[in-house]
């Protein structure tokens, strides 16, 4: 069974890279709009894994990965944070909320499916 | 001849009584001693007659001559020294007194001549002393104006508080700088806020300055040298200003050294910095975080069309949302230049000066320097620039000066016009044009002027004041110009600018009395009339029956505190009655329909007054008639005058019961005050507020010295009793 992977960002023209990137990776790719409907679609589909932006409408990034990590349930999921803001004050706030990990945009992309595919080797 | 002194009499008669018993008791004893043929001889009728008559003659002129004698001593001995004594006591009062003139005996003489060596001594000392007095008072009114003086030039603001938090001295640009912070700045003109006896808690909130001052005179304490503290506030108009607290040291506190008597506080309005600083970042941030989305996506699209066996519609997709960020990015930078270069100033400190003045300097600079007339045309007369004048006139005295030397320039014209948000300078000559990389040459040669030279371009001039400078070709009229964008000064800057030079006449922005005035914990009743802070107005109005619904068109009003009247800080202010100005009325007042149609109305103006007149004495002529315009507006309005009230026309009654009129015209002409702009409610406050400080010191001669004894004075008079 092919792995599940939410993509939850607000701008459609990075969505709609990462979900044709993930597809051709092989997983199961799903797309969040907002932080709320991220949230949703994590309690909801339960992905293996969220690609999470920092900004967005709703909810912040740093708000969903709170309240996953405060969640029992959802304990397992793995997030990687996907921001603009490239302050280190940043990146400790992201990890320290508890993202598994942190890139700043912009990416490559290899390095992007290549982290996926870590994260998701490292689950037991 | 004066009457016989009494001590003299008794004297006398007590001698002659002496004498007369003496004499009878020696004829008593001769008598007892005489045979009876003897007494028999004596006794015989017409010897014995004479013999007493003569005897009682004796006596007489005995008695007068010791009359004689004992006036004569006692003139000499008593009566002397008595006129001495009281000619002393002449000496000892008066300022400048004759000198004594010596009689009587020679000791006497002698006496007279050492008090008059003494009298002498004690004047030559009292002059002394009044004259070191004079002059050292002289110095510290000198050294008083000097610090006031340099206070009104300085450019940041300063205001100065004993520890009370009243006011002693502030300066103009403080002024401005509260009018910044008024609520109703249009109205009263921030008086309301930065005046001499004002609380400064109605600017900053009490705590916030408490804590301060307890910080620094923790430092004090601990022995720091130069024991300051800072903080930023926000005021209730939303401002945020940066302050400055120094203390000003109680010299007489002795070895605590913790002993302050006041405080100095520098106000700096940083809400401008800050919200040129929030656009900065704001314009950063759109840099960085709005360029790595916009990257991000783009590379990501990059990257998925790097796959080979794309199909042609996501290819298309991809192409797309390429297209699409490169565009979104390009518009991104294109609005940062632009909103950089509006409204990022250049960080070199420019000052406002109006266009007209630097054309001015300009012309005759240029013409002194090159010897060529130099005209100027198209000058926008309103228009202020935001310069460094000094270099500015450098470069074009420079540019003037090589146009002279290398092109035989004749004529020289300057010009200066708004472009849109800037302003642009011309420098004009006609005849031969020069090519471009001459100019460039110019631009880039460090300036010289004779034998001087500066290390400054003409180039290095225009980026200071975030300009642009270039040369441009008229070929219809033969002529060729410099043109120099300078920027202009804001708003904001061009009033507080305008308002610095019409400041022509000396404030009174300061009062250093105020030091020794303590917060009075007694009530307004109790304090004396002279360290009362009064504020005396006037009103005009529709007509003269309030309860017909006449209503107030115009109030006045002025300060006078610790006995001085502050001119600068008056208020004035049309109203708008919301109701016709009856025409009878307006011969009197001079305000029209069309004067009040624009002004605001009564529930603006009234809180702006109170606000004005808060913490003092509401003084009027003819009080009750104004009060009662004030009182009928406390419903609609909300605003409650509770101060105590003082009417002058009853105070003129009080000192000068038997004058015919209280007329304010009739008092100021007894008081020799010259009436300027009656019958505008300024005007008439400020001769009322002339006629109270006069009255004050005939009050207190009258033994009437506390604002309630005033009051029940005020009651007591006749015109008290009669209803308006």
């Amino acid at each position: 069974m092919s792995r599940k992977i939410l993509v939850a960002d607000d701008e459609p023209n990075i969505v709609i890279s990462l979900e044709y990137l993930l597809k051709r990776e092989g997983y199961t790719v799903l797309v969040a709009r907002d932080g709320q409907e991220a949230l949703d679609a994590i309690a909801r589909d339960r992905p293996d894994l969220v690609l999470l932006d920092v900004m967005m409408p709703k909810k912040s990034g740093f708000e969903v990965c709170q309240a996953v990590r405060a969640d029992e349930a959802l304990q397992a999921t793995k997030i990687l944070m996907l921001t603009a803001k490239g302050r280190e004050t940043d990146l400790a706030k992201g990890l320290a909320l508890g993202a598994d990990a942190y890139m700043t945009k912009p990416f490559s992309t290899r390095e992007l499916a290549q982290k996926v595919a870590d994260m998701l080797a490292a689950q037991p | 001849m004066k009457a016989p002194e009494r001590r003299l009499v008794l004297a006398l008669a007590a001698a002659g009584l002496a004498l007369a018993a003496w004499t009878g008791l020696s004829l008593a004893l001769v008598w007892a001693g005489l045979a009876p043929d003897e007494r028999q001889a004596l006794g015989a009728d017409g010897p014995r007659l004479a013999w007493l008559g003569w005897l009682a003659a004796g006596w007489a002129a005995a008695v007068a001559g010791l009359g004689w004698g004992l006036q004569r001593l006692f003139g000499r001995y008593v009566g002397a020294p008595a006129r001495l004594q009281e000619e002393v006591r002449v000496l000892l009062a008066a300022s400048a007194p004759q000198p004594l003139a010596p009689h009587g005996s020679a000791e006497l003489r002698g006496l007279a001549g050492a008090i008059n060596e003494l009298a002498d001594q004690r004047d030559r000392l009292r002059q002394d002393m009044a004259r070191q007095v004079e002059q050292a008072s002289r110095g510290v009114q000198q050294e008083k104006n000097r610090l006031a003086a340099l206070m009104a030039e300085l450019t940041q603001s300063v205001v100065v508080c004993n520890l009370d938090g009243r006011i002693l001295l502030y300066n103009s640009r403080a002024r401005l700088q509260f009018r910044a912070l008024s609520q109703a700045p249009a109205l009263a003109d921030g008086a309301e806020l930065m005046g001499i006896g004002r609380s400064i808690y109605a600017v900053f909130d009490r705590q916030l300055v408490a804590h301060a001052l307890e910080s620094m005179q923790q430092r004090l304490r601990r022995g720091a040298g130069r024991p300051s503290a800072q903080f930023v506030t926000t005021t209730r108009a939303g401002q945020l200003i940066r302050v400055q607290m120094a203390p000003v040291r109680d010299l007489d506190a002795g070895e605590a050294g913790a002993g302050i008597s006041g405080f100095v506080l520098m106000l700096d309005n940083v809400t401008q910095n800050f919200q040129e600083e929030s656009l900065r970042d704001q314009l950063l941030h759109g840099l960085t975080e709005g360029s790595r989305s916009s990257l991000a996506n783009m590379q990501a699209a990059a990257d998925m069309l790097g796959y080979a066996d794309l199909e042609p519609e996501m290819h298309e997709r991809f192409l797309g949302v390429v297209r699409e960020e490169v565009a979104a990015m390009s518009g991104r930078i294109t609005e940062l230049v632009q909103r950089s270069t509006q409204g990022l100033k250049t960080r070199w400190p420019l000052e406002e000066m109006l266009g007209a003045d630097f054309m001015t300097a300009a012309q005759r600079q240029i013409e002194s320097h090159c010897r060529r007339a130099v005209t100027v045309e198209g000058l926008d007369a309103g228009l202020w620039l935001k310069v460094e004048s000094f270099t500015l006139l450098q470069v074009l005295t420079y540019l003037a000066g090589r146009l002279v030397d290398e092109f035989e320039v004749k004529f020289l014209q300057l010009r200066l016009q708004r472009a849109g948000q800037r302003a642009q300078l011309d420098l004009i000559w006609s005849g031969q044009a020069m090519s471009t990389e001459t100019v460039m040459v110019w631009e880039m040669d460090p300036m010289r002027f004779g034998s001087q030279s500066t290390p400054l371009t003409v180039r290095d001039v225009v980026e200071r004041h975030g300009g642009e400078m270039w040369f441009e070709r008229d070929r219809v009229r033969h002529r060729a110009f410099f043109r120099f964008l300078l920027p202009l000064a804001s708003e904001q800057e061009q009033l507080e600018a305008a308002q610095i030079m019409q400041n022509d006449s000396r404030p009174e922005y300061y009062d250093f009395d105020l030091f020794q005035a303590g917060e009075q914990a007694s009530e307004l009743d109790d304090r004396l009339l002279s360290s009362l802070s009064f504020t005396v107005f006037d009103t005009e109005t529709t007509g003269l029956n309030p309860s017909e619904g006449d209503q107030i068109i115009q109030i006045g009003a002025t300060r006078i505190v610790n006995g001085r009247l502050l001119r600068q800080e008056s208020f004035e202010q049309l109203v708008n009655p919301g109701r016709l100005i009856s025409p009878a009325s307006i011969p009197i007042h001079g305000i029209t329909q069309e004067m009040v149609a624009g002004q605001p109305g009564i529930e603006a103006v009234l809180p702006a007054f109170h606000a004005f007149a808060q913490d003092s004495v509401l003084v009027a002529h003819n009080a009750a008639f104004d009060m009662k315009f004030l009182q009928l507006q406390e419903a609609a309005t909300g605003v409650a005058f509770h101060q105590p009230v003082l009417d002058t026309l009853l105070l003129s009654a009080v000192v000068h019961p038997n004058q015919e009129s209280h007329r304010l015209e009739a008092i100021a002409e007894r008081f020799n005050i010259t009436v300027l702009g009656r019958h505008t409610a300024l005007g008439d406050a400020l001769v009322t507020a002339e006629v109270l400080l006069r009255l004050l010191p005939l009050l207190q001669a009258q033994g009437i010295h506390t604002l309630r004894q005033a009051r029940e004075a005020a009651q007591a008079t006749y015109y008290a009793r009669i209803q308006y």
